[in-house]
């Protein structure tokens, strides 16, 4: 059977003046491609905040297994600060992710690493444009690269397609896939883009409000969606 | 001109100045903190004339108040829009201080134009020597936390999502910053210090295309300025500050040039 690396149990959150999140479980498996997927404000972000470790559960928990040591995360918003005149190539920008203390150069396996993981996302090509000048998509992957640079067990893609166009989504999430069964990485995708969702994740997860629905992905039909959302 | 010992200290001092500012310069423009800088250089004045009313190095005094007045300010928290309004208060309660603490200490108008403006002749061996220390000390700081100050400074939201102390690091940048501030005074005055410790560094990006390139570019934008600006002043008689403000803004604008005929 496949390890868990992620269990949620009776996990609960509430703001001071709202419930999000309501005695949630969930037990996330190593290679599992998952989809969050809700309207805005039935706790998707704040979930996410919760798996970051930014957030403490009112009650129930949140475990990585073995340790959270174990699980190293990587993490794809949906929107950066990266405005046309930014100046760092795609290169400089993924080798970013390598933040240590000491020599302030990279070591030569480490840009070693980045030739790869720049390969890998497609990027290898255009790895001297500066970042300010790639399209929406060479900038997601530009962070998607990033946030794999490290070899994270666990990838999170919070509505990172969201401002993409259709052929970009496509190309992005496509790669995600391939490595996704290629090495075993395990996703959470937030969307919601419930198509999308249905064509690359395995399982997904509902969130309505002070509810939840979790299951395969071929589950989640259009009338389960409705009913959710009229809940 | 360089058999002086004043020219020789000057071009030492401004070297390192230079240099500092340059590394420093890339941060800061990366961290948009153009406008703290300008102010920390009001702070650094209300300072340098509190050390001259203390009977104290001017230096010292500019480091004391920079220093607190950094951390104070990486206290004030993340909110920009508050963050500005205080750094205006900030600015205006140092002017104010500035020139009561001139008054006070009744120093002749020369000693106040030294700090406001910057001089070359001021520039003592110990000036030198205190001003080697404290460049070294930010030098080996900023290379010891560099790939955390680069993460954080070029890519705050990675930087945050990777668990880096964001905080602590803005703190520590602030500090170093408020040294370079105190450190690059001594030669271009602390009204114009920001001069050196934005323009090459915002010319530089549109050159480089990696951390260690624009610090590359930016050091020399620098260089350039201090050394052709001290030689000009040696010359006419003129300013230094002057001279390097006219160099450091014909690189900027050059930089803006190049940046559209290349689009």
């Amino acid at each position: 059977m496949t390890e868990s690396i992620l269990q949620l149990k009776q996990l609960s959150f509430a703001f001071p003046d709202k419930q999000v999140l309501k005695n949630l479980n969930y037990d996330l498996k190593r290679g599992d491609f998952l989809s969050i997927v809700g309207e805005n404000g039935v706790g998707k972000t704040t979930l996410m905040r919760l798996i970051l470790q930014e957030l403490k559960p009112t009650s129930g928990t949140l475990d990585f297994l073995p340790n959270r040591q174990a699980v190293p995360v990587g993490y794809v918003p949906q929107f950066r600060n990266i405005d046309a005149e930014y100046p760092l190539s795609i290169q400089d920008f993924v080798g970013l992710n390598f933040a240590k203390i000491g020599v302030p150069w990279l070591t030569a396996k480490e840009r070693q690493r980045v030739t790869e993981i720049l390969t890998e996302t497609k990027l290898f090509n255009i790895r001297r444009r500066p970042l300010g000048q790639a399209s929406g998509g060479e900038k997601q992957k530009a962070y998607l690269a990033q946030a794999l640079l490290d070899r994270p067990s666990l990838l999170i893609l919070d509505e990172s397609t969201a401002s993409l166009d259709p052929v970009a989504k496509t190309e992005l999430l496509d790669l995600v896939k391939q490595i996704n069964k290629n090495q075993q990485l395990t996703v959470i995708f937030v969307t919601h883009d419930i198509p999308l969702a249905r064509r690359y994740a395995d399982h997904y997860l509902f969130l309505s409000p002070g509810q939840y629905e979790a299951g395969n992905i071929s589950d989640l039909t259009n009338e389960k969606v409705g009913e959710m959302n009229n809940a | 001109m360089l058999s002086y010992p004043f020219m020789q200290n000057a071009y030492m001092a401004g070297t390192l100045i230079a240099i500092i500012s340059g590394i420093m310069g890339v941060f800061v423009i990366a961290r948009n903190m153009s406008f703290l800088t300008h102010t920390l250089s009001e702070i650094g004045f209300a300072g340098a004339a509190f050390g001259i009313f203390m009977g104290w190095q001017p230096l010292n005094g500019m480091l004391l108040f920079t220093t607190i007045s950094s951390i104070g300010v990486g206290e004030l928290g993340a909110k920009s829009s508050r963050r500005e309004n205080s750094i205006t208060a900030i600015s205006a309660l140092a002017i104010g201080l500035g020139i009561l603490f001139l008054s006070l200490a009744d120093s002749n108008a020369s000693y106040a134009t030294g700090i406001l403006f910057g001089s070359v002749i001021g520039i003592s061996r110990a000036n030198v020597v205190q001003m080697v220390i404290l460049s070294v000390s930010v030098l080996v700081v900023v290379m010891v936390i560099y790939r955390y100050l680069k993460f954080d400074s070029f890519d705050p939201i990675g930087a945050q999502v990777k668990g880096l102390w964001t905080r602590t690091l803005s703190v520590i940048f602030l500090v170093l910053l408020a040294f370079s501030v105190s450190v690059a005074a001594q030669i271009v005055g602390s009204l114009l210090i920001f001069i050196l410790l934005t323009l090459p560094a915002a010319a530089a990006k549109y050159f480089a295309h990696t951390v260690g390139m624009m610090i590359s570019v930016a050091v020399a934008f620098s260089l350039i300025g201090v050394w052709l600006g001290l030689y000009l002043s040696y010359v006419t008689n003129w300013p230094v500050s002057f001279f390097i403000a006219v160099i450091e803004v014909i690189f900027y604008f050059s930089a803006l040039v190049y940046q559209r005929m290349r689009a």
